[in-house]
Formats: C-alpha cells, structure tokens, sequence
C-alpha cells in the first residue's frame, strides 16, 4: 500500500471508529446492565463508562507509543511522542495504515483498549471496589494490553513471528477472559451469585449495538474501505448468527425451549470467536467457527463454570475468553491467501505450522496475562481492597458507591 | 363497609377495572406485588442454568365498599379476572370500622 491519503479510507475509518466507541459506552453498559441485580444496575454502566474515559485519556499519553511505537526488542513501543505531542500536528500518515492519518489509526486502536478492559468489569460486578477498579484500568491496560497489542500489532515479536490476530481475538478477548477469570478468583464468590437479570431489553438493545459495532472493530481492522472490508464484515455477521442460532439449539436440547439471553450469549460469543479470523476466511470458515465457538462456550457458561466454582458473574471469561482462543485456532486451521493475499494461510490452504503459531501466542499471551493480572489483582487487594463491604454487596452498590439509584417509585 | 383485597394476574387489571365500572365501581388502589400460592413458582433459565422463582408478580386491588355491593364486587372480580388456570388468584374481604375523606373530613359511607 502507497503512503497516500486516502478520503474514502479515512471516512470509512473515521465511521469505524465512532462504531467501536458505540460498543462500550452504551453497548457493553447497556448488555452487562441488564444482567445483574437492579441495585447495581448503575456501578455496572459506571464500570464501562469510567473505563472509557480513564483509556481515553492515557492512551494519547503514552499508551499509543507503547503499543505501536518504534518496537524495542520485539517486547514494548517507544515513548517518543509523549501526550501525542506534535503527531496530529504534522499531517502524516499512519506507517500501520498508510492511507489514513497517524492520529485516526491512533484513535481507532484507544478504542479496542478501551472496550478490551471495559470488558473485564462484567466478571467482578456487584462486588467490586470503584476505587479498586480505577486502579486496576491504568495497571492493566499499561502492564497487560500495551505490551500484548505490541507483541500482536506492533510489530512486537509474535508479529514478527508470523501469528495472526486480525481485530483482536487474542490481544481483546483472550486478555480480557482470563484476567475476568484471575479477577474472580482473587476477589471471591458474590452473596447471591445467582444471574437473575433485572432487565433483559436492556441487554438486548447493547447486544444490537455490540453487533452493529462491531462491523466497526472488524471490517475497520481492514484499515480501509476495501474488499477485505466488505469480506470482514460479511464473515462478521454470519459468524454471529451461526452463534446465536447454535446457543437456541442447545437450548433448546438441554431445556427444552429457546432463551433470548442464550441466543445473546451466542452471537456475542460467534462475534468474539471470528474477531480474529475476520480478515483471513471465508463465509464457510465463518459458519464453522460461530457455531462451534457457540457451543464450546454454552458448555463453559453452563457446566465448567459451576463444576469449577468460580463466580464469572456474566461469564466473560466463558463467553470472551474461551472464544478468544476457539477464534484464534481456528485462524491456525482456516486463514487463507485467498481473502488476505498478505498472508501464507492455515491449514486448510497447506500451512499446519500455521495452528502452531497460533496455539503459542495464545499459551504465551494467556500465561502472561494471568500472572502480571493476579500481581495487580494481589497489589489492589492489599493497599485499596478488592471488595466491598458485606454490608454494601448486600445492600447494592448504586446506594452505597454511588449514592444513586437506578430506580425509584416517586 | 368492608375492604376487599383481590390479588390477580397483572394481565387481568384493565378487564377487572372495566367490569368494575360498568357496575358502578369506581374507587381502587392499586400495587405491584409479589406473592405465592399453590402455583409455587416457576423456573427459569439462563445461560444453561436453572433457577427456581417462587414468587411471582401480582396485582393488589383494593377496594373499600358499603356492606350492600360487596358481593357485587366480588362477583365482578370473579368474572373479570378468573382463566380457569391455576394462578388466578384470591379475594380477601375483611371489615372496615372508619373512612375518612382527608379533603372534607366527611366520615363513613360518605366517605368512600
């Protein structure tokens, strides 16, 4: 691709990234609002909402040179342009999107940070400390997704070693599932730890607005408006249904009758699974890997996670972790030159080595995330508490934290 | 007077309150309310989970009544408000000693 600027890029990038911004604040706001208990209901937008603005502001500080700056060692970006001092000033063109401006991709890639870590907070809600969750988004996104985003897209040494992420299976949601899980283990089993959600048209309206941003985060990680584009979305959205159709099926043969949260759970999970594969395979690929995807993660939600114990309170790990790598493998199995002429492809086009690959950044990049998270998780714990008081969780956060409340009668 | 209290399925509110009008009823209160009976409960399921929910919503309508309409009343609700399936309800009728009209003062059937 020439260095030259390109409007139809820019526009459809610019459009992109207004999508992505629509996921977290009020997509994954609204999806994780509706599911818990109507005492939390506002801690929990809270959570998305504070994520994105705290992102917001640090990644233009240094977190944009950490993840995409000059590579030092393969390990972490420089820092040479500090409080993005004198980038959108000098016009130029991103060198990773060389038809867009520096400052547009910049902004593209705060919101996949932002939504990454916004993600997390669906696994600790109802307990959770504020104050500990506002120090866990500087920690994490500094120490976790800055160098993971390096190593994948930065030109870090997993890129250089050939692995595949196209919008973010493992950078996103592999990082995000397992530092929900590391959370909720540190931070314990909630009181009620039962999913009765208070409000499920809530979560249906941030389910549709997932969905339709997410044509942003994937068929945008095209990085501009071309075929690839047209191809990432198309992949995107028959993924999701595969996934939403094979969560109803399930249901529907281990209960007897369809759940609209299930058939949620199942696009989210179809929209998750072929978030790193959007750019690298075809419709059939698509079907395969949301359905599939689907179903591993209805087994995860519904029978590891209550064999195991652990209180993913709205299964981000279940759904966005174990997605992340179903995705990511399947990347390994179906990526092929003939939807991405920049890459050799996966097995199906001849390249096994390719699952190998994939299969080690996943172990590497889930290794490193779950212990630098339970260090932070262990540092929060010990100088700000993770949880809240007993008094507090029972009586609802929104009252005690916040001194609001979602609902009132007068 | 007496105080009748029907507890009925929330669906049923605006057939009960039109019936209770075309009788000549017009006065009620009316809440949400959760409540069980022999229906027990139902269960529901998310994400591959079961949960058993025992109490489940109602309609409180209360209605304060001269002695001579009470069994209109009642026969009224019966009629409006009765499926036939499990879970319709029940009336309560209990005796009611005073009314007071705050904005007048006026006491008794006047009252009401």
């Amino acid at each position: 691709m020439d260095p030259i600027f390109s409007s139809g890029d820019t526009a459809w990038m610019l459009i992109s990234t207004a999508l992505v911004i629509l996921m977290t604040i009020p997509g994954v706001a609204l999806f994780y609002g509706g599911l818990i208990r109507r005492e939390n209901v506002l801690n929990t937008m809270f959570l998305s909402f504070v994520t994105f603005a705290i992102v917001s502001v640090l990644w233009f500080v240094y977190g944009y040179d950490l993840a995409f700056g000059n590579s030092i060692g393969g390990i972490i970006g420089q820092l040479t342009n500090p409080f993005f001092a004198g980038v959108v000033e000098s016009n130029s063109l991103s060198t990773l999107a060389p038809t867009i401006p520096t400052g547009l991709f910049a902004i593209f890639q705060m919101t996949f940070a932002a939504i990454t870590v916004a993600l997390i907070s669906g696994a600790i809600v109802e307990r959770a400390k504020f104050a500990a969750w506002l120090a866990f988004i500087p920690l994490w996104l500094t120490l976790v997704y800055l160098p993971v985003a390096h190593w994948m897209w930065g030109g870090g040494w997993l890129y250089q070693l050939g692995a595949l992420d196209f919008a973010g299976g493992i950078v996103v949601h592999l990082t995000s599932g397992i530092a929900a899980l590391v959370l909720v283990i540190l931070i314990g089993v909630r009181k009620n730890s039962k999913l009765l959600p208070h409000h499920l048209g809530y979560s249906v309206i941030g389910t549709g607005l997932l969905w339709f941003g997410w044509f942003g985060f994937n068929a945008g990680s095209a990085l501009g408006a071309s075929n690839l584009a047209v191809s990432a979305m198309i992949v995107t959205n028959t993924s999701a249904a595969m996934g939403m159709l094979g969560w109803i099926l399930m249901d529907k043969l281990k209960t007897g009758k369809p759940t609209l949260l299930g058939a949620l759970s199942g696009a989210i999970a179809g929209l998750a699974a072929i978030t790193p594969a959007a750019g690298y395979v075809n419709v059939t690929a698509a079907m395969i890997i949301g359905f599939v995807a689907s179903i591993i993660s209805y087994y995860a939600v519904s029978h590891l996670k209550p064999l195991l114990g652990y209180d993913d309170a709205l299964d981000v790990f279940g759904i966005h972790g174990v997605c992340g790598i179903v995705g990511s493998l399947a990347v390994g199995i179906f990526a092929t030159p003939l939807i991405n002429s920049l890459i050799t492809g996966g097995l199906v086009a001849g390249n096994p080595a390719q699952i190998g690959i994939q299969a080690l950044a996943i172990g590497v990049v889930a290794l490193y995330t779950v212990v630098v998270t339970f260090l932070i998780g262990k540092l929060i714990d010990r100088f700000i508490g993770l949880r809240v008081e007993d008094s507090h969780e029972v009586q609802g956060l929104d009252l005690n934290l916040h001194e609001e409340s979602g609902y009132r009668l007068s | 007077m007496k105080r009748i209290i029907a507890i009925i399925r929330p669906d049923r509110l605006e057939n009960m309150k039109q019936a209770l009008e075309e009788v000549g009823i017009h006065g009620m209160t009316i809440s949400e309310v959760k409540g069980r009976g022999r229906q027990l409960g139902i269960t529901e399921s998310y994400r591959g989970q079961d949960y058993k929910v025992d109490l489940l919503p109602k309609t409180r309508i209360e209605i304060v009544t001269p002695q001579d309409q009470v069994e209109t009343v009642i026969n009224t609700i019966v009629q409006s408000a009765q499926t036939g399936c499990i879970g319709d309800g029940k009336i309560f009728v209990s005796p009611v000693e005073e009314v007071i009209r705050i904005r007048t003062g006026e006491r008794g059937e006047k009252a009401i």
